[in-house]
C-alpha cells in the first residue's frame, strides 16, 4: 500500500533488518534449549550452548599402565597419556588430542604448561607435551605409578545420552504416557457436548436464549482458581478422588465455554438458505445439525480440538490439584516442576531434555495444524 | 486399571454416551413424550420443538454450572470458615490476607503483571503485525514469533532459565556480562526487578498472539482509508499511528483483556523460576501455597481474584449483547 507513495524502498532495509532481528531475539532461548539437550554433561558445564560448535578445555586423568623403567638411578615412565586409558583414546582417537596445560594434583589439574619440565620436588620431574607424550622421573621408585592431569582441547561432542537417560531412568516415559492418557479424552469428549449446544444457542429459537450466550461470555473469564477447592471437595466426596476420571471431567468442563463461544460464532455464520431448505424438506433439528451443520463446521472444531489440545497438554494447575501426587500418575510438567527441578536442579542436560520432550508434541500439533489454530484465534476475537 | 486403557475405555463411553443420549433423547421426545400423530399433532411437534433445545444443551449446562457456577458460590461460602472448614468466621480470611505482609507483596507484584504484561504484549504484537505485514518472509517470521504459544508455560521458564542462570557458562545474560567484564548476578535475586524479568517470559509467549489477531485486523482495514492519507502526504508513522492503529481500536481492546484475563490464572512462572521466594509471589501462586494447607486461606485468594476479574467479565457481557443485537 504505501509503496503508492514510493515509501516502501527507503524503509524496506530498515524493516527487514528489525524482523530478522526480533524473530532470532524470539528464537534464541529455545535454540538453547534444543543445542543443550544433545550436549554431553561435562561440555554443558564448562561452556554456553552458544560455544557448543567449538572445542573446550575438559579436564582429565591419566595414570601410567606401563612398568617404569631403570635408568641411571632414575625410575622412568614414558609414553603417550591418550594411550593409557582405554576411554580418553576413544575420545581423542590417533594423534587428533592437544594437551594445553597439565599437572600432578587434582585440585590444580592445569598447573603447568605443556612442554614444560617440572620439578616436582622429591627427585621427580615431569614433562607433559602437547601431543600427550609424557615423561616422569624420580629418584625412588614409586610405590604406584603416577597419576597426571591434564587439560586438553575437546572436539565438540553431541549424544543422546539425555534422552536416553530422560527416557528411561526418570519415569518420565512414564510421564509421557500419563500426559497421553489425560489429554485425549479431555480433547474428545467436550467437542460433542459443546456442538450440540453451540447448535441450539445459534439456530435454535427459545426464550432465554440471549441470557445463556451472555453467560458463557461471561463463564470464559472465571478463574479456575475458584473451582479447585470445591470441585476436589466434591470428587472426594462422591468418590472420584483424585484420579485421572476426575481430571477428565474438570478439563471437560473447564474447556467448554471457549468451545461453545468458539463453535457458536462460526455455525452463526453458515448460510441460513442450506438450513432454511434442508428444513423445509422435512430434515428434523438432529439431523440438520448431523448431516448439515457438524461437516460445515470442521474447521471451528478442528481449532478447538487444537486449543484444548494445547491446553491441556501443557496444564499444570488442574494435573497438581486433581490428580494423585504419587509418581505413578504424574503428568510432564507435573515432573519436571516438582521432580527433575527439585532432584536435578543443576543437571541442564536432563532438564533441557525432559522440556524438550515435553513440548516436542505441541509444537509438531502447532506447526502442523497452525492454519486452524490462526482461524480458531480469529473467530474467537474478530468480529 | 492401565491408564491408557482407561483413557480408551472413557474416549468409547464418553463419545458413545454423548451420541447415545443425545440420539435416545431426541428419539425418545419425538416419538414417546410428544408424538407428531394423533389429534394432538400441531401441539405436540411445538412442545417437542420448545423442549429440543434444552435437551441439546443440557450436559453442557450441567458441566458449566458444575463446574464454574457452583464454585463461584462454593468457594466464597468456603473463605467465610476456617482452616478446618468447621467454625464460621465471616470476613476473618479476607481480614488475615489484606492485613498479611506477604498478600500485599503478591497482590502489588500481581498489579505490575496486569498492567505490564498485556500492554507490553499488545505493543509488541501491534509493531511486529505491522512490520511483517508486507514482508515476502512475514508468514515465516510471524509463526517463529507465534510459536512460544504451543509451549508450556513451564516449558517456557526452563526454556528461560537458560537466559537467567547465575553461571555465565550456563545463562547467556551472564554471559553477556562476562564478556564485557561485568561480575555475575542472578537476576532472580534482584529486588523489584526480578518480577520483570519473569514477565518478560510471559510476554514472549503472549506477543504471538496479539500480533495473530492484531495482524488480521490491519488486514482488513479499508484501503481507501490509507491510500486516501497517503495521497494527502503522511508519513508511514502517521499512517500508523492516527489511521491505522484508531480503526483497530475495538480488537486492540480484545487483545489487551484478553491477556489480562491470562495474566490472573497464570501461576506456573512464578511457581517454576522462584517459587514465589524473593517477593516475586502473585495471586496465582500465593493461592497454590495455601491450597492442600488452608482451603479458607485459598478460596479466599480466588475469591480476590474473581473480584479483579469482575469488570472485565461484566464488559465482556455488554460487549457480547451489543453484539447479538
Amino acid at each position: 500500500m504505501d509503496n503508492i507513495a514510493g515509501s516502501k524502498s527507503s524503509l524496506g532495509w530498515a524493516v527487514n533488518i528489525t524482523v530478522l532481528v526480533i524473530v532470532v531475539l524470539w528464537l534464541i532461548p529455545t535454540v538453547g534449549l534444543f543445542v543443550s539437550s544433545f550436549r554431553d554433561r561435562d561440555q554443558i558445564s564448562v561452556s554456553g550452548w552458544w560455544q557448543a560448535p567449538f572445542a573446550v578445555d575438559l579436564t582429565f586423568r591419566s595414570r601410567a599402565a606401563s612398568e617404569p623403567v631403570q635408568q641411571d638411578g632414575l625410575w622412568i615412565y614414558e609414553g603417550n597419556l591418550f594411550a593409557e586409558d582405554a576411554a580418553l583414546a576413544q575420545t581423542f582417537g590417533e594423534g587428533s588430542g592437544e594437551i594445553t596445560a597439565f599437572g600432578n594434583r587434582g585440585t590444580q589439574p592445569a598447573a603447568y604448561v605443556a612442554g614444560e619440565e617440572v620439578d616436582l620436588g622429591d627427585g621427580e620431574t615431569l614433562l607433559v607435551n602437547s601431543d600427550g607424550t609424557y615423561r616422569f622421573t624420580a629418584a625412588e621408585e614409586p610405590r604406584r605409578p603416577p597419576t597426571v592431569y591434564f587439560e586438553a582441547e575437546t572436539p565438540p561432542e553431541f549424544t543422546l545420552d539425555n534422552y536416553r537417560t530422560v527416557l528411561t531412568a526418570d519415569n518420565m516415559d512414564l510421564a509421557f504416557i500419563n500426559t497421553l492418557t489425560v489429554t485425549i479424552p479431555a480433547t474428545v469428549i467436550p467437542i460433542l457436548i459443546a456442538a450440540f449446544a453451540a447448535y441450539s444457542l445459534a439456530w435454535m429459537d427459545f426464550p432465554g436464549r440471549g441470557l445463556l450466550i451472555a453467560a458463557v461470555v461471561g463463564l470464559l473469564v472465571v478463574p479456575l482458581q475458584l473451582a479447585l477447592v470445591p470441585m476436589l471437595r466434591l470428587h472426594n466426596a462422591i468418590g472420584i478422588g483424585q484420579s485421572f476420571l476426575g481430571i477428565w471431567l474438570a478439563h471437560t468442563a473447564f474447556g467448554m465455554p471457549l468451545a461453545i463461544y468458539l463453535l457458536r460464532n462460526y455455525m452463526v455464520g453458515l448460510p441460513r438458505d442450506i438450513i432454511e431448505s434442508a428444513k423445509v424438506d422435512g430434515a428434523t433439528d438432529f439431523q440438520v445439525f448431523t448431516k448439515i451443520i457438524l461437516p460445515l463446521s470442521f474447521p471451528a472444531l478442528a481449532a478447538f480440538a487444537i486449543f484444548q489440545f494445547l491446553w491441556t497438554w501443557n496444564d499444570l494447575l488442574v494435573a497438581k490439584v486433581f490428580l494423585p501426587s504419587d509418581d505413578a500418575s504424574k503428568v510432564m510438567t507435573v515432573k519436571i516442576a516438582d521432580d527433575l527441578l527439585g532432584s536435578r536442579g543443576g543437571d541442564w542436560g536432563i532438564l533441557a531434555t525432559a522440556a524438550f520432550v515435553s513440548i516436542a508434541v505441541p509444537l509438531i500439533v502447532f506447526f502442523t495444524m497452525q492454519r486452524y489454530l490462526v482461524r480458531g484465534l480469529l473467530a474467537g476475537s474478530v468480529k | 486399571m492401565n491408564p491408557i486403557i482407561a483413557g480408551l475405555v472413557t474416549i468409547v463411553v464418553g463419545v458413545g454416551g454423548c451420541v447415545g443420549y443425545f440420539y435416545l433423547s431426541n428419539l425418545l421426545l419425538d416419538k414417546v413424550i410428544f408424538p407428531a400423530r394423533g389429534e394432538n399433532i400441531s401441539r405436540n411437534i411445538n412442545r417437542a420443538n420448545a423442549v429440543r433445545p434444552w435437551l441439546f444443551m443440557f450436559p453442557a449446562i450441567f458441566a458449566l454450572g458444575l463446574y464454574l457456577v457452583y464454585p463461584v458460590i462454593g468457594s466464597f461460602w468456603r473463605s467465610l470458615y476456617n482452616r478446618a472448614g468447621n467454625e464460621f468466621i465471616g470476613f476473618g480470611n479476607y481480614q488475615a490476607l489484606f492485613t498479611s505482609g506477604d498478600f500485599q507483596v503478591a497482590f502489588f507484584n500481581n498489579l505490575l503483571w496486569v498492567l505490564v504484561v498485556p500492554a507490553a504484549s499488545t505493543f509488541l504484537g501491534l509493531v511486529i503485525a505491522q512490520l511483517t505485514d508486507r514482508l515476502s518472509w512475514g508468514n515465516i517470521a510471524k509463526s517463529l514469533i507465534f510459536m512460544p504459544m504451543a509451549i508450556s508455560f513451564v516449558g517456557a521458564s526452563l526454556i528461560w532459565k537458560f537466559v537467567y542462570a547465575n553461571d555465565p557458562d550456563i545463562g547467556l545474560i551472564n554471559a553477556i556480562r562476562d564478556f564485557f567484564g561485568l561480575g555475575v548476578i542472578d537476576p532472580m535475586l534482584v529486588p523489584f526487578w526480578n518480577n520483570f524479568f519473569l514477565m518478560v517470559i510471559l510476554i514472549w509467549i503472549q506477543t504471538g498472539f496479539a500480533m495473530v489477531i492484531l495482524s488480521a485486523a490491519l488486514r482488513g482495514i479499508p484501503e481507501e482509508t490509507v491510500e486516501a492519507a497517503i495521497i494527502d502526504g503522511a508519513n508511514p508513522f502517521q499512517i500508523f499511528f492516527r489511521i491505522k492503529v484508531p480503526q483497530i481500536m475495538g480488537t486492540i481492546v480484545v487483545v489487551w483483556t484478553t491477556i489480562t484475563i491470562l495474566v490472573l490464572k497464570v501461576f506456573d512462572i512464578v511457581y517454576t523460576m522462584t517459587g514465589g521466594e524473593f517477593d516475586t509471589e502473585i495471586l496465582p501462586s500465593f493461592m497454590m501455597d495455601y491450597m492442600f494447607r488452608d482451603d479458607g486461606i485459598a478460596t479466599a485468594v480466588a475469591f480476590v481474584i474473581m473480584i479483579v476479574v469482575l469488570p472485565v467479565m461484566i464488559w465482556n457481557i455488554v460487549q457480547a449483547r451489543r453484539e447479538l443485537r
